[in-house]
């Protein structure tokens, strides 16, 4: 991978009228990269997307592709391409004059555009479709189309809108592997929207967790995944659990908190917090153990006391189980904790002996719990 | 209705849960519904358009009786009477004038019908409404409107005085000017309409990314959007140019007798010499005219319904 930046984009801002969409984009992408873009539904994906296409103009900010400050440049003068949400194929086109559109616009002759063409439809495994009508195939074969006509002009950047949002789940699976090997082949940088955290995780480079018009964490998948930084990015790509509460000490190594009467430990990571400091911990549901309740709570005796292995001192919160799910192929269990809130815990397998009604003890592993919002809490 | 369209909604559709003997019985039941409800319009359009046709095609053969009315005696005199320079002329004149008018219609309407299409649902139905507002009111009394404004010193003029760009009247009226002004007053809604609803099923997004795809605004619109309302444009057209053949009041108030189009050679024939089937000959031809511009037009487009036709 090259490490020059192919893409930036520096503190762009931009409303609707009165609505903020974009408060402060700063994003750089490398050559080659393919970073997501991930956020709920409205959280500003596809204008961050359309103002690096030209579609749309920032109210402030820079956009610069292969170092040009391109802020003021029209569409068709920007050297990216979109692959559409829904695709967007000239319904009064074949497929081979939907990916030969750009070609024949730079005037580049028939005999070449011919031979790009069915190469580019061999890409995305679509040969003999050259003369079909948009309306004449799949969602997934326009899928392909919409793709094959976006790199045939070779962009610096490739701008991808959901592209698998509208297909079936299997559909979507296979896609996405496709448009992995079609990345590796072509070696383009990829900008991909998505609001499915699995399909970010499973493809990007880097993903960038957007939040109201902001970017909440840039960062590997697994940067987010095991190292949220905020809450919300916790809750978004890992449905974590967070948990509150005040620091009593901490050794440098793990730092013990209170929360709802009870104490929890997490692996401090380099944070410094003195005693009596608000906390908030992101726990994903895989790593929760529930272990029954039977004996009362045992006095908490301190980080040394604890001993070698304080996940199996008598530390941990007190809540009851209070139903069970199967899906997708873990058992989601969820307890209600002392001050009513809800926690998830999940296990492989159809069934746990645990039943509703039955007390239990929850902890974790404090490494493998993260501490959020550090800069946030006061 | 087409009858082959009738033989198929008579047919049980694919995937209806129908036993075997009732799959048997029930589509003739079915296709008997279907005559009975569909009857009334055949003998609705047979009355209506069928019958006046033939009668007007039976008529153009026809000889003039002395004083009123026809004798019945084949002939093919009418139809070689047309064929005279005098009448010939007027087809001509009346074919080009049908020409500019329709060109100036489409000059004009069709970017009005496109950028309707663009505004937002609050200016549309404004704008709707404004293009509404004429038809509540007759067209005659609209006519009569342009007179006041194109007469020697009427407003027109008075107009072009005051702003000191003519020092003498212009006489506009019972002009040729005058009655393309008047034309394409009448027509050109009718080409706003048709472009509007053309314009208005076009997605915008095909037009972005054309652009994102490297075309400049004009290539993006000529590429996507002209070709995607091209139907619209097309039915427009026939809906200009066909009643702008016939339009014989338009030049008899704003032309006086200076402009003689078919209209008027045919309302002459018809209420002034009385010579209906010397009429009904022209009315024929005029109407295979107008039938092979919508032949024309449906192999153009591909489309079988004039879109549009509100
Ligand atoms: N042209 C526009 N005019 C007014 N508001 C707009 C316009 N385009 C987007 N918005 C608003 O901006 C916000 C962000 O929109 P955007 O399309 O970027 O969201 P998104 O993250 O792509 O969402 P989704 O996942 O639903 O596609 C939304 O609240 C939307 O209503
Ligand atoms: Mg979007």
């Amino acid at each position: 991978m090259d490490d020059t930046v192919i893409l930036q984009l520096s503190q762009i801002h931009k409303s609707f009228g009165d609505v903020k969409v974009l408060d402060g984009i700063d994003l750089s992408v490398r050559k080659g990269e393919f970073i997501t873009l991930l956020g709920p539904s409205g959280c500003g994906k596809t204008t961050t997307l359309r103002i690096i296409a030209g579609l749309e103009r920032p109210d402030s900010g820079r956009v610069f592709i292969a170092g040009k400050d391109v802020t003021n440049e029209e569409p068709n003068r920007r050297n990216v391409n979109t692959v559409f949400q829904n695709y967007a194929l000239f319904p009064h086109m074949t497929v081979e004059a939907n990916i030969g559109y750009s070609l024949r616009l730079k005037r580049v002759d028939k005999e070449t555009i011919k031979k790009t063409v069915s190469q580019a439809l061999e890409l995305v495994q679509l040969s003999g479709y050259e003369k079909r009508m948009p309306d004449e195939l799949s969602g997934g074969q326009k899928q392909r189309v919409a793709i094959a006509r976006a790199i045939v002009n070779q962009p610096a950047v490739l701008l991808l809108d959901e592209p698998l949002g509208a297909l079936d789940l299997q559909l979507r699976r296979q896609m996405q592997v496709e448009l992995k090997r079609l990345r590796a082949r072509l070696g383009v940088t990829f900008v991909y929207i998505t609001h499915d955290q699995e399909e970010a995780l499973n493809m990007s480079d880097r993903i960038a967790v957007m939040r109201n018009g902001k970017f909440e964490q840039i960062g590997t998948p697994s940067d987010v995944y095991d190292r949220p930084k905020t809450s919300y990015v916790a809750r978004f790509v890992g449905s974590a659990n967070i948990v509150e509460g005040t620091v009593l000490e901490s050794d440098g190594q793990r730092i013990a908190f209170r929360s709802q009467g009870a104490v929890c430990l997490v692996a401090a990571r380099g944070a410094r917090l003195s005693p009596g400091e608000a906390v908030r911990v992101a726990v994903r549901s895989e790593m929760v153990d529930l272990t029954p309740y039977a004996s009362p709570e045992l006095p908490y005796s301190g980080l040394d006391a604890a001993g070698g292995n304080p996940g199996d001192s008598q530390v941990g919160l007190q809540a009851v189980v209070k139903e069970k799910n199967f899906a997708g192929g873990v058992l989601q269990i969820t307890v209600s904790l002392a001050d009513g809130s809800e926690l998830v815990a999940s296990r492989h397998g159809i069934d746990s002996p645990l039943v509703p009604g039955d007390k239990v003890r929850v902890t974790w592993q404090p490494e493998r719990a993260v501490l959020v919002d550090l800069e946030e809490t006061p | 209705m087409k009858p082959e369209a009738l033989a198929k909604t008579g047919e049980p559709r694919p995937g209806e849960p129908t036993s075997r003997e009732e799959g048997a019985r029930k589509p003739t039941k079915r296709r008997d519904a279907m005559v009975l409800s569909v009857l009334p319009l055949y003998v609705f359009t047979f009355l209506f358009v069928i019958g006046p046709l033939v009668y007007m095609l039976v008529l153009s053969f026809l000889r003039r009786a002395e004083v009123w009315g026809v004798t019945l005696e084949f002939t093919f005199e009418n139809y070689a009477n047309i064929l005279k320079p005098v009448y010939l002329k007027t087809f001509l004149e009346s074919l080009k004038l049908a020409c500019l008018t329709t060109l100036l219609v489409a000059l004009f309407g069709y970017p009005f019908g496109y950028f309707m299409a663009r505004q937002n649902a609050a200016w549309k139905r404004r704008i709707m409404v404004l293009l509404m507002i004429p038809f509540w009111t007759s067209s005659l009394v609209r006519l009569y409107g342009w007179i006041i404004i194109f007469r020697a010193n009427g407003v027109l003029d008075g107009l072009l005085m005051a702003l000191n760009i003519t020092n003498a009247p212009l006489k506009v009226l019972y002009t040729y000017a005058a009655v393309v002004v008047g034309m394409v007053y009448a027509l050109v809604p009718f080409m706003i309409f048709a472009v509007y609803s053309s314009a208005e099923k076009l997605d915008w997004q095909l037009v972005e990314a054309a652009r994102d795809l490297g075309a400049t605004p004009f290539q993006a619109f000529w590429t996507v959007s002209f070709k995607l309302t091209l139907p619209g444009l097309l039915s427009g057209i026939v809906l200009t140019f066909i009643p702008s053949m016939g339009l014989f009041f338009i030049a008899d108030i704003l032309g006086g007798n200076k402009v003689v189009l078919v209209g008027n050679l045919i309302q002459e024939q018809l209420m002034k010499a009385r010579n209906w089937p010397f009429a009904a000959a022209l009315s024929v031809v005029l109407l295979t005219l107008t039938s092979i511009m919508i032949a024309l037009y449906r192999k153009i487009s591909g489309v079988k319904d004039l879109e549009g036709l509100v």
